[in-house]
């Protein structure tokens, strides 16, 4: 049928005309529509990101961000396509950050629990100022990860952590100069790869897979015409309660 | 924080709960009834969306207005710019795209005693990967089997399926399954390991494994330390613009510009992976969308131009359930764990209208209907549409804190508006979501042109004509791993492979006897929402 609706476009979700705040990006005053996230607003202003934007959704963390607000000398955070403008907002982003990486072999590590200090010994040098917990735009205890991971709880440490998507907010105010999220990260893949039990079920699949079990099934299925696959899809086929 | 004009009908969602409870399980369309929703309803349906190609591989085939503007194009930058016999890499194995695809292609490549590089126009793991929450299939339980897997996915695509596609994919499933869970992705799980796995649409078996709703960022963020802890190169903020090909007109490498430094360069390679993803930043109809920023089909427009035959592009994805209000975030994507979790879809008046996991066409087209031709939608103050999902109904049917255990992205990303999901339903609507067709594939990853592999989004043929949720996180790393595999092997029996563009140029002649205008050119390679009057095109097209 001949219809289209007119629909609007992330471009255009700018606000009610005539309301405009004062944002200054990089020290640079601009005059942008009031009820649009930094990331569109800096758009409004002219800025095309090539860095410091990634999903636009909240899940990968290239946008963070650092700002002040008006007469205020604390300084705030908070991802670029999340946060709203605010009149008066002085900002900057933090797009990249030279992260302490280390390279290991996921086999051949041990999950006991000295082996997050042996690969980032510099997580004993945390003061527990809590600057981390203060900045994570996740709301994440980053400090309270840390302390579980210098007492080697490597389950806490992937449990707490969860939600971090690794911005490196938390490891540009530490001054122990911790990388956090790669610590978490290492504590993460450790629980799933070395402490979690490993799925029985899924061994018992992939051994019937190597014997071919499903072959013939497979082989009757992809012969089938369009109309005896519907009928099995629309008559035979069983669907497991909730 | 719900407006007055919108509480009123949430006060009516909370009335009906109960009796909803009870009604159970609202019975599945049958084969004409779904034909019916989508042919009325559905956005692919809308002639005027699309029109045929005049140009290319494709020529005839009907594909929506968005994506042919980008087909027929002219190059962004002129080839002889580029000097082909002085690459500044020289590789076995080039992957552009640095999502689930790419690293998946890479890691398993470089397994298979290739030297990678891998090249990303933003940074690695910037991908529709990044943000899949809800979760990724596999027939790994006792009462399913992977027979029961392909039934699913050929229903959830109308029977359009290539076989050898969906065979491969529900076959490797649980092998990509274990090959994550030993690289330590956290899946959700029961103490003695078993999976915990919940319905997604159109599944007939419990066979959605997730890992809370961060499936895909646990997932990619796995893979790319990986990655980096394999020491595999990778070109980060670097945009391929066009393949090289020899005199043959097999592919041989590409053509890039660093996006940093506006350095225009070439890889030379003995095969290369397309792993560029899909084309939700392409707004199709002026739908919002739910993908990543780079996100502009830029694979589509280069494998074309070098005579890879596409399929499915008639097909674009709208997800069910996109966010409707607060407008700041519009389009984003609510999850289908929501209703895997019991969620009710429900209307103005607290009544439910479509069993929640029908396969996303049919559940999009029943929201259509329900707000555009029903006329039951919400209505927000700026005038959007839309159905409630009733998320406080999973509080009650999991217990107290299930949203928070099993939602925490979610909650988190509605708290920041002061909406509490727990507490309060939340507003939703379709949003374009997937590109369900692709540079065709066969089940190695092959393409119609020679030494050109793909993977991922960017690749068509699997799905069929509707993508069943859960199947592209799989996808991505089944035919990631097929191609970087057989890329690698292919690679050792190539010797040194020389590199120009005559396909380019054979295809202005056709863009120039079409009369395509010379003003239209592509990849897009990023959206610009800059307000109008500062648009410019990029520096380096000069």
């Amino acid at each position: 049928m001949a219809r289209r609706v007119k629909r609007r476009t992330e471009k255009d979700t700018e606000g009610e005309p005539g309301e405009f705040v004062t944002i200054y990006v990089m020290g640079e005053a601009y005059q942008v529509p009031k009820g649009l996230t930094i990331m569109k607003a800096m758009e409004y202003a002219g800025y095309r990101f090539i860095r410091g934007c990634g999903c636009r959704g909240g899940f990968c963390g290239a946008c963070g961000t650092v700002y002040r607000t008006k007469e205020s000398y604390k300084l705030k955070v908070g991802l670029a396509c999340q946060t709203m403008v605010e009149d008066g907002m002085y900002l900057t982003q933090i797009p990249f950050y030279p992260a302490n990486k280390k390279v290991y072999n996921i086999d051949e590590l041990t999950p006991d629990t000295q082996e997050l200090v042996r690969h980032y010994p510099e997580i004993m040098r945390c003061i527990a100022c809590n600057s981390c917990t203060k900045i994570c735009p996740q709301d994440i205890d980053v400090m309270g990860y840390i302390q579980a991971a210098i007492r080697g709880d490597i389950a806490r440490v992937a449990d707490m952590s969860f939600d971090c998507i690794m911005c490196g907010l938390c490891a540009s105010r530490c001054p122990a100069e911790i990388v956090h999220y790669n610590v978490a990260l290492l504590a993460r893949r450790l629980y799933g790869a070395r402490v979690a039990f490993r799925a029985g079920h899924l061994q018992t699949r992939l051994k019937e897979i190597a014997e071919g079990k499903f072959e013939p099934g497979l082989d009757r299925l992809t012969r089938m015409s369009e109309e005896e696959l519907s009928r099995l899809y629309y008559q035979e086929r069983d669907i497991e309660p909730e | 924080m719900y407006p007055e004009s919108m509480q009123e009908s949430i006060k009516r969602l909370e009335a009906t709960r109960e009796e909803r409870i009870k009604q159970g399980r609202i019975p599945l369309l049958n084969a004409e009834e779904k034909k019916a929703l989508l042919k009325s309803f559905h956005p692919d349906y809308i002639d005027t969306s699309m029109r045929a190609l005049t140009v290319g591989p494709n020529k005839g085939d009907r594909t929506p207005h968005e994506i042919a503007d980008l087909l027929e194009a002219w190059p962004l930058v002129e080839p002889k710019r580029f000097d082909p016999d002085k690459p500044k890499f020289d590789v076995d194995v080039l992957i552009i795209g640095g999502g689930g695809a790419g690293v998946s292609a890479a890691l398993t490549a470089a397994e298979h005693g290739a030297k990678v590089l891998l090249s990303t126009k933003l940074r690695l793991g910037d991908a529709n990967t990044m943000m899949a929450q809800g979760g990724i299939q596999a027939a790994d339980k006792e009462n399913d089997s992977p027979e029961r897997h392909y039934l699913d996915v050929l229903g959830g695509g109308h029977f359009k399926n290539i076989p050898e596609l969906a065979r491969a994919l529900v076959t490797d499933a649980p092998g990509v399954i274990a090959w994550l869970e030993g690289l330590g992705v956290m899946f959700d799980k029961k103490p003695d390991g078993t999976m915990i796995t919940i319905h997604g649409g159109g599944t007939s078996r419990k066979r959605m494994h997730a890992c809370r709703d961060y499936t895909g960022a646990e997932i990619m963020r796995t893979l790319r330390d990986e990655f980096r802890n394999r020491g595999l190169e990778v070109i980060e903020f670097c945009a391929a613009l066009e393949l090289m090909t020899d005199e043959k007109g097999v592919c041989t490498g590409a053509a890039f510009v660093n996006l940093d430094t506006d350095e225009l360069f070439t890889v030379r390679a003995k095969t290369v992976i397309l792993a560029t993803g899909g084309c939700g930043r392409l707004h199709i109809q002026g739908f919002p969308c739910t993908n990543h920023y780079g996100a502009t089909a830029d694979g589509l427009v280069l494998a074309y131009r070098a005579g890879a035959k596409l399929a499915f592009i008639d097909t674009i994805q709208y997800h069910p359930t996109g966010v409707a209000y607060p407008e700041q975030i519009v389009g984003l994507l609510i999850t289908e764990k929501v209703r895997g979790l019991g969620a009710h879809l429900v209307n103005v008046h607290g009544n439910r209208f479509i069993y929640e996991l029908e396969s996303r066409d049919i559940t999009a087209s029943a929201i259509i209907r329900e707000c555009v031709g029903q006329k039951n939608g919400v209505v927000t103050p700026t005038g959007r549409l839309g159905v409630w999902l009733d998320t406080p109904l999973i509080e009650v049917l999991k217990g107290q804190g299930a949203v928070k255990a099993n939602l925490p992205a979610m909650y988190h990303q509605f708290a920041r508006f002061g909406i509490y999901m727990d507490k309060e339903p939340i507003l939703t609507y379709p949003t374009q979501h997937y590109q369900n067709g692709g540079v065709l594939i066969n089940q190695w990853g092959e393409t119609g042109v020679k030494n050109l592999y793909a993977a991922g989004e960017v690749a068509g043929g699997i799905h069929g004509r509707n993508r069943l949720m859960g199947n592209s996180l799989l996808d991505i790393i089944v035919f990631g791993r097929r191609a970087g595999r057989r890329a690698a092997e292919k690679a050792k029996a190539i010797g040194t492979v020389s590199c120009g563009f005559k396909h380019v140029i054979a295809f202005e002649q056709e863009l120039k006897n079409a009369r395509i205008p010379r003003d239209r050119c592509s990849p897009l390679l990023l959206p610009d929402y800059r307000r109008a009057g500062l648009q410019t095109p990029f520096a380096f097209v000069g």
